[in-house]
């Protein structure tokens, strides 16, 4: 991988800019592909172009090219396309026990965190170290992240002030996961006065309560397992086999 | 926050060896067959001192990638290796779980 091309890589993969890198297997030859522009001294065919943005669009990495020419030689006149998209996302609400649990476990699992409480005594760098913060409130904060359908949600205040806003704008985005701490009574509540601010059935039941999958956790560590399972299952659903 | 695990900082840790001077080789699953344990697009970085980061396997064919990843890092050719059950060097290094993969392992100059 030639300098340029792994510069224009790692600008990409900074600027959260979706791309895909394209290599000729039979020799190396690279070029760098996104929405608009194609960088790099491999040239890609009006069709090839199409079909690595498809591929771009669907976070789906893969060989292309004439799967019929063989298998050995076939494979080394084939391009892969590796496509590089933003990382997922987790925007936690609460900056509470449970969240300093779960934070380091998402991070580890691939999530991009951030931490939203507007009570400065929880949101502290002391508890949550390496992480992004607001301490906004959360109808404030979530706008301006912009979740998308790589974006999972979590509110973990236990205060209907805090999440009845949080989850309000949580319901507006694409977020793949919505998840909301509490009781099943607790939860039962939530809806009664969600129903009030306007949000209809279909679109509550959106909101995973009780939070997490039923495995009998208890600790907050345990919980976090728990709500970390549940947004897996739920970014992973096409891979369960029932 | 980074972490030696974290999946996503493959490509970053392999040109910060880079940017220290060091020989740099990435391979990269670009084809599966069956059970193979890491998904496409799945990395693993090798330097010339002997680090790694990340994987192309559960760790079956991780010393044949390593082997020739330090032959493909001096000589800058980049190479398309196949594993797998039906593969010739099966008994030596198959994956166990009877699945395929093929790596594509490249120099990383910049």
């Amino acid at each position: 991988m030639t300098p340029e091309i792994a510069e224009r890589v790692a600008r990409g993969r900074a600027e959260k800019e979706p791309i895909a890198l394209v290599t000729r297997l039979a020799d190396g030859g690279q070029c760098v592909v996104t929405a608009g522009t194609v960088e790099g001294s491999l040239a890609l065919g009006d069709a090839e172009l199409a079909e690595v943005r498809h591929r771009i669009d669907h976070n789906n990495s893969g060989l292309i090219g004439d799967e019929e020419a063989g298998d050995e030689a076939g494979d080394e006149s084939r391009l892969f396309v590796h496509v590089h998209t933003p990382p997922l996302r987790l925007l936690v609400v609460g900056a509470v026990h449970i969240a300093q649990a779960l934070v380091p476990m998402a991070a580890l699992a691939g999530y991009a965190v951030h931490v939203i409480d507007p009570r400065r005594a929880f949101a502290t760098d002391d508890r949550f170290p390496n992480v992004t913060m607001t301490t906004e409130w959360p109808d404030d904060a979530l706008p301006a992240l912009k979740a998308d359908r790589r974006t999972a949600i979590v509110t973990l205040t236990h205060d209907p002030k805090l999440d009845d806003p949080a989850l309000l704008e949580a319901l507006k985005s694409d977020a793949f996961y919505i998840g909301a701490l509490g009781s099943k009574r607790t939860h039962a509540k939530r809806w009664d006065r969600l129903k009030e601010e306007g949000v209809g059935e279909a679109s509550f039941a959106r909101i995973n309560g009780p939070i997490g999958l039923n495995i009998g956790a208890l600790t907050p560590a345990e919980i976090a397992v728990s709500i970390l399972g549940q947004i897996t299952a739920t970014l992973r659903a096409d891979r369960i086999k029932t | 926050m980074t972490h030696p695990l974290q999946e996503d900082q493959i490509f970053e840790t392999a040109r910060a060896w880079k940017a220290e001077g060091c020989k740099v080789a990435l391979a990269t699953v670009i084809n599966t067959w069956g059970s193979s344990p890491r998904p496409v697009g799945s990395q693993l970085a090798v330097d010339d001192t002997g680090r790694m980061a990340g994987s192309v396997s559960g760790g079956c064919i991780e010393g044949a990638v390593i082997h020739e990843a330090r032959e493909i890092m001096d000589s800058g050719v980049p190479k398309t290796l196949h594993f797998g059950i039906a593969d010739e060097t099966a008994w030596e290094v198959g994956l166990a779980c009877g699945g395929k993969v093929d790596v594509f392992v490249e120099r990383l100059d910049g």
